[in-house]
């Protein structure tokens, strides 16, 4: 389906962007962060339910293991409070270091998945955790780009 | 489907928010001449929001610091008395730890409290254009064909009960759940407690532990000071002396006895109020407005309560510390530069094509942008400077709570004339109780301001945008 360039520098121009779909947050646990698992219709042509559900996943996965309270968390909190919290100002905290990872991951989901396919995730952390955004670029000199932002414009105008 | 090439994107080429300058990734975009490419600049300075950086963005504030001063004042004053004119005497007289726990309680009531105030509550960053516009169109999606501006709202399942989330015509987006907006700080704050004037800054998820740490060590130490006055006053008044002997000899400890004897009793009440909401998982918001108390009649109980005293304190106090989102030392991408404040122009096609090293929109968009904004600014009435009504300034002697139950209510009839956004002059926004001005720094934002009435401005906006439909609104119900 999708042709792989690997000479990016000169490719890179030529790519632009067409439309941008936004993963919602799932709130029905909670106010705990996750992400709603529908898949957007705007994403069924260029990317596999399982690939992309699987992404989804894994990342609520990792926002569960940041934000889960157990006997770790209690004892960490416990030693904060005695220090006066002062120990946030020294040590990374358990929840930078899962967004560390999450970083890692989207990144490298975006160069073996998404990129590929003409696809960008937006890490959720830059837009203030409410949404997963997935920009979707068209190549500029093809007549599909065309296509898809006459019908994108279609339904904004109305 | 076609067969097409698509390029294979460099996400490493892509601008993201990074935290060196970006002068040497983005060519000169916006070569407008207003900011010079080797000076970038952070985020904090152009927030939106009104909050104060000190610094280069470590440390933020509301605005309006309130009565910060003062406690930080009283404080210090009661404490410096106390260890001056009280402690030699006790020393001597009874026992040498007294100063060592009112200096490690002092202490602790110092950091807590500047944590508080200088910790970033829990701040929502506002929608990105693209971000509203999409909001804008699911809502218009389920439209009706009436005039009537519908309520903005969407309900969500939580715990198999049914939350009402409200739409944020400042920050553009639907608020998560326990989110509310501050119209003090103008932010959208998560899990907000309340506007505490006497820290000066908002209490929310971020910071509510330090916050309550700080009460409940602050009453611990007005306790302490308190009674070792007191013991001091009649050990010296002992032997038939009298207290007035006693007081003209230690007069630091007059003032002190003065300033605990009022402030122990509302701050420990404070504190008493706050553990029963750490402990049944409430926020003072919450509290205050009822929400899970039943008073319309249905069996609504808290859906956040995990329906014990233990689990509920920890997972307020004990959590894992949330990030904060926004990113107040990262550098502007060089494209952003040319717009104070980006997040707030919405353009009616967030699709433009732009080309890949253009961060939100290409140098089109912002032509039509700029095009777009004197349209705008003609049609709807700029942010007038609003009267300060005394809310925030009223400081009770007891506690925050008086004044930040009317800041909640002003809150309230201003998210409720949000809500059912009616067709009527704007005079419901007109009554929020606090200085309201905005500074000339944040235009452009003609329309998405607060003062404006939604069906003037969301009427604008769709007439700019969509041509000329009128006030159309969506129900979501």
């Amino acid at each position: 389906m999708a042709t792989e360039f690997h000479n990016l520098q000169e490719l890179r121009h030529s790519a632009s962007l067409a439309n941008k779909v936004f993963i919602q947050r799932d709130y029905s646990e909670g106010t705990t962060c996750k992400f709603q698992t529908k898949f957007p219709s705007e994403l069924e042509s260029r990317v596999e339910l399982t690939l992309f559900e699987e992404t989804v996943k894994t990342l609520n996965n990792f926002y569960a293991e940041a934000e889960k309270i157990g006997g770790q968390s209690y004892l960490e909190g416990c030693l904060a409070c005695a220090t006066a919290y002062l120990i946030f100002l020294c040590m990374e905290t358990r929840y930078e270091k899962v967004l560390k990872k999450i970083a890692k991951y989207i990144q490298e989901q975006n160069e073996k998945i998404y990129a590929p396919r003409g696809l960008l995730i937006t890490d959720p952390i830059e837009r203030g955790m409410r949404v997963i955004e997935i920009s979707i670029y068209e190549d500029r000199g093809s007549s599909g780009s065309s296509s898809s932002s006459s019908s994108v414009s279609g339904s904004t105008a109305r | 489907m076609k067969s097409r090439e698509y390029q294979q994107i460099d996400p490493k080429a892509l601008p993201t928010p990074t935290q060196t300058p970006p002068s040497h990734q983005h060519q000169a975009v916006g070569d407008d001449g207003r900011k010079d490419p080797r000076t970038p600049r952070r985020k904090w300075e152009v927030f939106p929001g009104k909050n104060r950086f000190f610094c280069d963005g470590r440390i933020m504030m509301a605005r309006q610091s309130g009565v910060f001063p003062l406690t930080l004042g009283l404080i210090l004053v009661t404490s410096g008395l106390f260890f001056i004119f009280d402690c030699p005497f006790l020393v001597k007289h009874l026992t040498s730890s007294i100063p060592a726990i009112g200096g490690v309680l002092f202490v602790f009531v110092l950091i807590t409290l500047l944590q508080t105030s200088f910790t970033d509550p829990g701040i929502l960053p506002r929608a990105t254009p693209e971000e509203a516009a999409d909001i804008e169109r699911q809502i218009d999606d389920t439209g009706n064909t009436s005039y009537r501006p519908p309520p903005r709202t969407k309900e969500v399942l939580i715990n198999q009960q049914v939350i009402k989330l409200k739409y944020c015509f400042t920050c553009k987006m639907f608020r998560p759940p326990r989110t509310s907006h501050c119209s003090l700080c103008d932010n959208c704050v998560e899990r907000f407690d309340h506007h505490c004037p006497w820290v000066g800054n908002c209490v929310g998820k971020r910071n509510y532990r330090f916050f309550y740490t700080f009460i409940v060590s602050l009453s611990f130490l007005t306790a302490f000071i308190f009674g070792c006055v007191t013991t001091h006053l009649a050990l010296r008044a002992k032997g038939g002396k009298g207290l007035m002997f006693a007081l003209q000899e230690s007069p630091g400890s007059a003032v002190e006895l003065a300033i605990c004897f009022f402030s122990v009793w509302s701050i420990l009440g404070l504190s008493g109020f706050h553990t029963y909401l750490v402990a049944s998982n409430l926020t003072t918001n919450e509290d205050i407005k009822g929400s899970w108390s039943g008073k319309s009649g249905e069996a609504v109980t808290n859906p956040y309560s995990h329906k014990n005293i233990f689990i509920n304190c920890c997972s307020v106090l004990c959590a894992p510390m949330p990030p904060s989102l926004i990113d107040r030392r990262g550098f502007l991408p060089a494209d952003e530069l040319a717009q104070t404040s980006g997040v707030d122009l919405e353009l009616p096609n967030p699709n433009t094509k732009s080309d890949i090293n253009v961060c939100v929109q290409g140098p089109k968009g912002l032509l039509e942008s700029a095009a777009l904004t004197p349209l705008l600014a003609t049609s709807c009435p700029q942010g007038k400077p609003q009267t300060a009504l005394p809310c925030p300034e009223n400081i009770s002697a007891l506690n925050s709570d008086p004044s930040l139950e009317l800041s909640q209510r002003c809150g309230g009839t201003h998210h409720i004339s949000k809500t059912y956004g009616s067709t009527s002059p704007p005079l419901p926004t007109k009554g929020r109780l606090h200085k309201h001005k905005r500074a000339s720094s944040h235009t452009p934002r003609p329309t998405f301001d607060d003062h404006v009435s939604p069906s003037s401005h969301d009427g604008n906006h769709r007439s700019t945008a969509r041509g000329h439909r009128g006030a159309k609104f969506a129900t979501l119900q």
